[in-house]
């Protein structure tokens, strides 16, 4: 009887709870409804509090990556690639020139566009992110455990390395296609003998799993139209490529009229694993091709440029069923795939409509053998063939999709001057917001993969006027936060950008964050000039170069008074950072000096040159506020004049000593 | 085997346990170290709690004039000794089986663990109290004399921004147990002997 009662008792209890938990949460929901106009909660992230996701925003005409939190759009570091950066000595120490060494020589400079995070079944992995050099055609690795760039390897026979740096589904491939035509190899020849003589360099750089090291696998000569963006195929068209042309027209001046006269550009629908089967199996030419490979190792600290001499490419017609020609109106830009793999969105940026092709329906047209005709020996579909749909009058000037985890697709305007979502497969338009101001590419994290996110889009402006405050002729450009989690988008937040947002890579911060280096293991450091203790502390003399191996810890450098110097000479100041705590970096620089100060973390060494021109006692000091001692870490060089007998000596930890 | 002479045994054997696991263990909290830097105490070593941590300790300790945490003490070579001779004992004694010898060894035993506790103490004394002459920053108590760093014998304590914290670990919770089961064994012996 006793038990009965209990369970009728608990039962009541669980349906009062039930029911209680029902009307809390209904009151919760109205509650959230009424207070969805609050944007600054859902960007706010309290102290001590992490951000959930990554963005990589390329720095465009900067050259670098900055890394900035979602939702706060906190800015947390700006990753020197391409250029010169003296914040980080990055191309000012001994250790990161050759990253910068190519064909041409130091190139301390790019423009830098697409960052691309590198995936496994086509599911972002969170190992690298890889980023293009445009002006100087080259593709950037960087590691998403040390935030620093590893690896450059220049582009041959590319010119405007634009649609690139797109990875394939196990991040077998990153492509770099050349944005601009240009004669294969590079010979003087009248411009206007631009038709039919120049060409369209594809690159098909793989990526070992390993070690995540690049080569050029094989180069396709294409057509000389302008490759302007591209994108791998996923699931069922992974082993594709898509690449986006305009200037089919093969014009080489005012290109605003004359490459604009197609009705229809193409989409390259490049079978890759068809390619390098051929390859594979012996196929293509090597051609003679100077290009510059750098890699920088985390053993060492230290960068080294290898000169390479030769590339293998490839003609398309020489390997019948790889290349085929989608036409697709007028002048696309973006060229986007969905997260299935089927929908190809070309963004024709001259077009009213928005053209979305079908891979099945693709493949269909291959097998049919249904030509409308063929460029330079390459086969162009029917547009009606390969068409899955058109998304109708959506907005001016569509540039770029991305999609999120529900079957919605968002594209940017350009000229309109917003983000339109709309649904695949029924090409309707579902609600529209606007940017402030010429959005370029738009980025949700993951949306370039397989399992795309659906909480956040950021959207890349170029231009800003009355968004902030003015600071003369030049604004910032900017990004801007939108809530994509409901049927209608919300604007959160505006924030500045450093360079331009070209695009950007995002993705969870779980992915990244506890794989993320704290510090470098003194007893692994490699390089050659390494102190890791004091005692390793030394000044040598080589005829005029003196090497001095330093260390520094709070707080103070050993050794800190050297004598012995002379003008003319060429003194490397070696220094390893002693310290082995989370985010203890110091910092070093000299009086003088043509390069910039040394930023050294924990376990690291860096190198840089000083060429004293002046006799006297010169002072050295720590860059970076470490300690409370910070003020009281520095010393000093005597430089005596040319042939001087003053001997090289040196003090560790007070005392004299003399070098050996 | 009687069953006395099965625990003294196991409890002897239990002091080995110290050659591997630490006997004690310092953590320094701060909000600037968000993961708590440590030490682990062992009869032949002090440890890194987490890698590294020694070194920053010092790092942080040298503005106040503190020395470096020794690496080579007399104890280190002492303990090990003085432990593993006691094991043996008592497994010796464990197998001889007079459980008088039992609350013998026992006795010895606390009065070599007071020693330590002791020792132990005074290292801690100098460490906090004897602070380097050319210390950058020397702070002082309210009556104008020097302050101490002195960690906690065993418990928590303030020292200035840093919460301290002095705890036996797994090797004394062995040593510990080790001893109450000679004890055991004694009643245990002397229970069996009044069988006989
Ligand atoms: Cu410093």
């Amino acid at each position: 009887m006793k038990t009965i009662k209990n369970i009728i008792y608990t039962l009541v209890a669980v349906l009062v709870l039930a029911s209680c938990g029902n009307t809390s949460s209904k009151k919760k929901d109205s509650k959230s409804g009424a207070l969805s106009g609050n944007a600054a909660e859902k960007v706010y992230v309290a102290p001590g509090e992490h951000d959930e996701y990554y963005a990589f925003v390329s720095g465009g005409f900067s050259g670098q990556l900055a890394v900035y939190g979602l939702p706060s759009a906190r800015l947390f570091k700006v990753i020197p690639v391409f250029s010169v950066d003296a914040e980080k000595a990055y191309g000012f120490n001994e250790e990161t020139k050759p990253m910068l060494n190519t064909s041409y020589g130091f190139v301390p400079w790019d423009d830098s566009h697409h960052p691309d995070i590198s995936q496994t079944n086509g599911e972002l992995d969170g190992r690298w992110v890889f980023i293009n050099g445009n002006n100087t055609p080259r593709i950037a690795r960087i590691s998403l455990s040390t935030f620093e760039t590893e690896e450059i390897i220049e582009v041959p026979n590319s010119a405007g390395n634009h649609s690139s740096s797109f990875v394939t589904e196990n991040t077998e491939y990153v492509v770099a296609g050349t944005r601009f035509s240009v004669p294969i190899p590079q010979k003087d020849m009248p411009i206007s003998e631009y038709k039919s003589n120049f060409k369209g360099a594809l690159s098909f750089i793989s990526v070992d799993q390993e070690t995540g090291h690049m080569g050029i696998k094989f180069q396709l000569i294409m057509p000389g139209f302008d490759y302007d963006l591209s994108h791998p195929g996923r699931g069922k068209s992974h082993g594709w490529f898509f690449f986006t042309t305009y200037n089919t027209e093969e014009a080489n001046s005012l290109l605003e009229v004359n490459a604009s006269q197609n009705d229809k550009d193409y989409i390259a629908a490049v079978n890759w694993k068809k390619i390098e089967e051929y390859v594979n199996n012996g196929g293509g030419k090597k051609m003679p091709a100077k290009y510059a490979h750098n890699v920088y190792s985390d053993e060492t600290h230290t960068a080294t440029s290898t000169m390479m001499n030769e590339v293998l490419v490839v003609d398309p017609t020489e390997v019948p069923g790889a290349v085929y020609f989608l036409p697709t109106p007028k002048s696309p830009h973006g060229c986007d795939v969905d997260p299935s793999g089927e929908y190809i969105v070309g963004n024709g940026k001259l077009s009213a409509d928005l053209t979305v092709h079908s891979f099945t329906r693709m493949q269909e047209a291959i097998e049919g053998k249904k030509f409308a005709g063929e460029a330079y020996g390459i086969p162009i579909l029917n547009y009606e063939d390969v068409v899955a749909g058109v998304v109708k009058q959506p907005g001016l000037g569509p540039l770029h999709t991305e999609f999120d985890d529900k079957g919605n697709a968002y594209t940017t305007f350009f000229i309109s001057s917003e983000v339109v979502k709309w649904k695949l497969g029924t090409w309707e338009v579902i609600d529209r917001k606007p940017t402030y101001y010429s959005v370029g590419h738009l980025m949700i994290p993951g949306g370039n993969s397989r399992k795309p996110t659906g909480k956040y889009l950021v959207a890349m402006n170029k231009i800003t006027k009355d968004r902030y405050l003015p600071t003369g002729p030049e604004l910032t450009q900017s990004a801007q936060l939108y809530d994509i989690s409901g049927d209608k988008m919300e604007l959160l937040s505006d924030f500045p950008t450093v360079g331009e947002p070209h695009y950007a890579a995002g993705c969870p911060a779980d992915l990244i964050k506890d794989r993320s280096a704290k510090i470098f293991k003194l007893d692994e450091n490699k390089h050659k000039y390494a102190a890791t203790s004091e005692s390793e502390a030394k000044v040598v003399r080589e005829g005029n170069v003196v090497h001095i191996y330093m260390t520094m810890i709070r707080s103070h450098f050993a050794p800190d008074n050297i004598e012995g110097v002379q003008v003319g000479d060429k003194v490397y100041f070696h220094v390893t950072n002693l310290e082995q705590d989370f985010d203890v970096p110091h910092g070093i620089s000299m009086i003088g000096a043509n390069t910039s100060e040394l930023l050294i973390m924990p376990g690291q060494t860096e190198t840089f040159v000083w060429e004293p021109k002046q006799e006297g006692v010169w002072p050295f000091y720590c860059t970076d506020f470490c300690s409370a001692l910070h003020q009281e870490m520095q010393g000093y060089v005597r430089v005596s004049a040319k042939g001087s007998s003053v001997p090289i000596s040196y003090t560790l930890d007070g005392d004299p000593t003399d070098a050996e | 085997m009687k069953l006395s002479k099965i625990i003294m045994i196991v409890g002897a054997a239990l002091l080995l346990a110290l050659f591997v696991l630490p006997l004690w263990n310092i953590t320094l909290e701060a909000p600037q170290y968000p993961e708590p830097i440590g030490m682990n105490i062992h009869i032949n070593k002090i440890a890194d709690a987490n890698p590294n941590d020694i070194q920053n300790i010092n790092l942080m300790n040298h503005y106040v004039g503190m020395k470096d945490i020794p690496t080579d003490m007399l104890e280190f070579k002492i303990f090990p000794v003085v432990i593993g001779t006691m094991a043996l004992l008592g497994i010796i004694i464990g197998i001889v089986g007079k459980h008088k010898l039992f609350l013998l060894w026992f006795i010895v035993m606390s009065l070599f663990g007071t020693a330590g506790m002791y020792d132990f103490y005074k290292w801690e004394y100098n460490y906090g109290h004897n602070l380097k002459e050319t210390a950058a920053i020397k702070f002082t108590n309210d009556d104008g004399t020097p302050m101490a760093y002195q960690p906690p014998l065993i418990g928590t304590k303030t020292i200035l921004n840093f919460v301290a914290h002095s705890y036996p670990r797994s090797g004394a919770i062995a040593l510990f147990g080790g001893m109450g089961l000679s004890l055991v064994a004694f009643f245990v012996g002397m229970k069996e002997a009044k069988k006989e």
